[in-house]
């Protein structure tokens, strides 16, 4: 379980998260959708801390941070890092490592383990997306569909309590974009919890039980993805998802 | 065989053994020094607390802003009458250290700088801590960046060295200006050091390239693409 509180972020003054609260349940994939500017990504990375917020409450399993606008201490960002994975829009794979590189990376270097263990692991997560052939070729050798699937196997690498996908489809063409779907949706299937911030409603519909939107900092209205995009309740979420063309539901 | 060539060969041993004792420890102690120096410099620079990163511009500020002649000259000449008193090779030893850490830290801060802040946030996101991130992903794809500037630092290091010479350390060029004294051939016998020059700097230059393209190699690139 996830859970945001009150959460309060700005940038140079610029207030960009207003006390925006959030759940996700243990096993649960929540989808969170806006425009563009909206702060969705910068909720997300509130979420590992790689931004820190002014107020509120994060909450992930057993650890606990509350947000006092001072320094938090490594120790706090350690715990809370060490229960998230985070994908990003443009995969970030590390470019001097192989497939196989990238996703024993966290096992050996954060975790300490022994390289064989490492090995064996990060083989099975490269097969489990669908990389086992291309456990040894760089990242410049991928398709961007492929480099995103190694960036989940590395993501999950060290079996974190949340995966963190920050539209990790847009910067895929439909097709690729397709492959990277599945691998989620299997992913959702088996149980995973995710936060998905994603303006690519065949991925939201198709993966997510529970969708929030966000607009200009607000949370204007969360619920079941189902009902949100079938029937919102608010009009500024009916603007928004007749902006991003027809949803597929998924039943 | 022709004269000039008997006062070559005559001349060479005592060139190439000045060149093989003082020129090239020379060259490789300053050039690892100083790439050290260059090192921390870059870091104090970019990650620094502000007194830190004032000492470090200053220092790259008076470096690079003198001359290196004047620079070994304050050290060997200069210094003892404070009371400091350096044999010569020690002295152009740290003023080579110096002079390769002002140069190499501004190539070293260039490159770090350029790697996206994409890489950091994904080393931090598997929970790496700021020193792995630096060590484990970001220094290795700058260090790829930083080959061909630092291999100019080093060639200019290699004929650097035979400024040396005006602080009496008996390295190559010394040498030979020691033989013309007696010889009295300087165009035969400086053609001669140039040459020797030319070799170190060319072999580096071929080392240069082997490294470049290793380094290319083991991120799936082509060296042209790289
Ligand atoms: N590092 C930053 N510095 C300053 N402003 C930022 C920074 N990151 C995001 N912002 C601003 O915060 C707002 C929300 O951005 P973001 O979270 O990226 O939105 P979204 O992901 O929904 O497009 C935008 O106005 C953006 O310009
Ligand atoms: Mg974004």
């Amino acid at each position: 379980m996830i859970r945001l509180a009150d959460i309060e972020k700005s940038f140079d003054g610029q207030k960009v998260l207003k006390r925006v609260s959030l759940a996700v349940r243990e096993g649960s994939v929540t989808a969170l959708i806006g425009p563009s500017g909206s702060g969705k990504s910068t909720l997300l990375r509130c979420v590992n801390l790689l931004e820190i917020p002014e107020a509120g409450e994060l909450v992930i399993g057993e650890a606990a941070v509350r947000f006092t606008g001072r320094a938090l201490d490594r120790e706090a960002v350690r715990r809370i890092r060490r229960q998230t994975g985070m994908m990003f829009q443009n995969f970030q794979l590390f470019p001097h490592r192989t497939a196989l590189g990238n996703v024993m990376e966290s096992l050996v270097v954060v975790l300490k383990w022994p390289e064989d263990k490492a090995r064996a692991r990060a083989l099975e997560l490269l097969e489990k997306v669908g990389l086992a052939h291309k456990v040894d070729a760089w990242p410049a050798q991928l398709s961007g569909g492929q480099q995103q699937r190694v960036a989940i196997a590395r993501a999950l690498a060290s079996s974190p309590s949340v995966l963190l996908c920050d539209e990790p489809t847009s910067a895929l063409d439909p097709e690729l974009s397709l492959e990277v779907v599945e691998v989620l949706a299997q992913l959702a299937r088996e149980g995973t919890t995710m936060l998905i911030a994603t303006h690519d409603l065949r991925l939201a519909a198709r993966v997510a039980q529970d969708a929030m939107l966000l607009d200009a900092g607000e949370v204007v209205e969360s619920g079941p993805a189902a009902q949100l995009f079938a029937c919102p309740r608010h009009e500024r979420t009916a603007r928004f998802i007749a902006t991003l063309g027809h949803p597929v539901i998924a039943v | 065989m022709p004269h000039w060539l008997q006062l070559m060969l005559d001349s060479l041993a005592p060139l190439l053994w000045a060149g093989l004792v003082f020129t090239v420890p020379l060259t490789l102690l300053s050039f690892a020094f100083g790439l050290s120096l260059g090192f921390l410099t870059a870091l104090a620079r970019l990650y620094g607390p502000r007194p830190l990163v004032a000492v470090a511009r200053f220092y790259v500020w008076i470096i690079r802003g003198t001359p290196l002649l004047v620079q070994l000259f304050v050290i060997f000449y200069g210094l003892p009458s404070v009371g400091i008193l350096l044999d010569a090779f020690p002295a152009a030893l740290i003023g080579f250290t110096l002079n390769v850490g002002a140069y190499s830290s501004e190539i070293v801060r260039a490159v770090i700088a350029s790697i996206p802040k994409g890489q950091w946030e994904a080393s931090y996101s598997i929970g790496m801590s700021w020193w792995q991130a630096l060590r484990r992903t970001v220094l290795p794809q700058a260090a790829r960046t930083a080959v061909p500037p630092l291999s100019n630092t080093f060639i200019s290091l290699v004929k650097d060295t035979s400024l040396a010479a005006a602080v009496t350390v008996p390295e190559l060029f010394q040498a030979a200006q020691r033989i013309v004294a007696t010889t009295y051939e300087p165009l035969i016998i400086y053609i001669e050091a140039a040459l020797i020059y030319l070799a170190l700097s060319s072999v580096l230059s071929v080392l240069q390239d082997r490294l470049e393209r290793r380094l290319a190699r083991s991120s799936g690139l082509s060296p042209e693409g790289a």
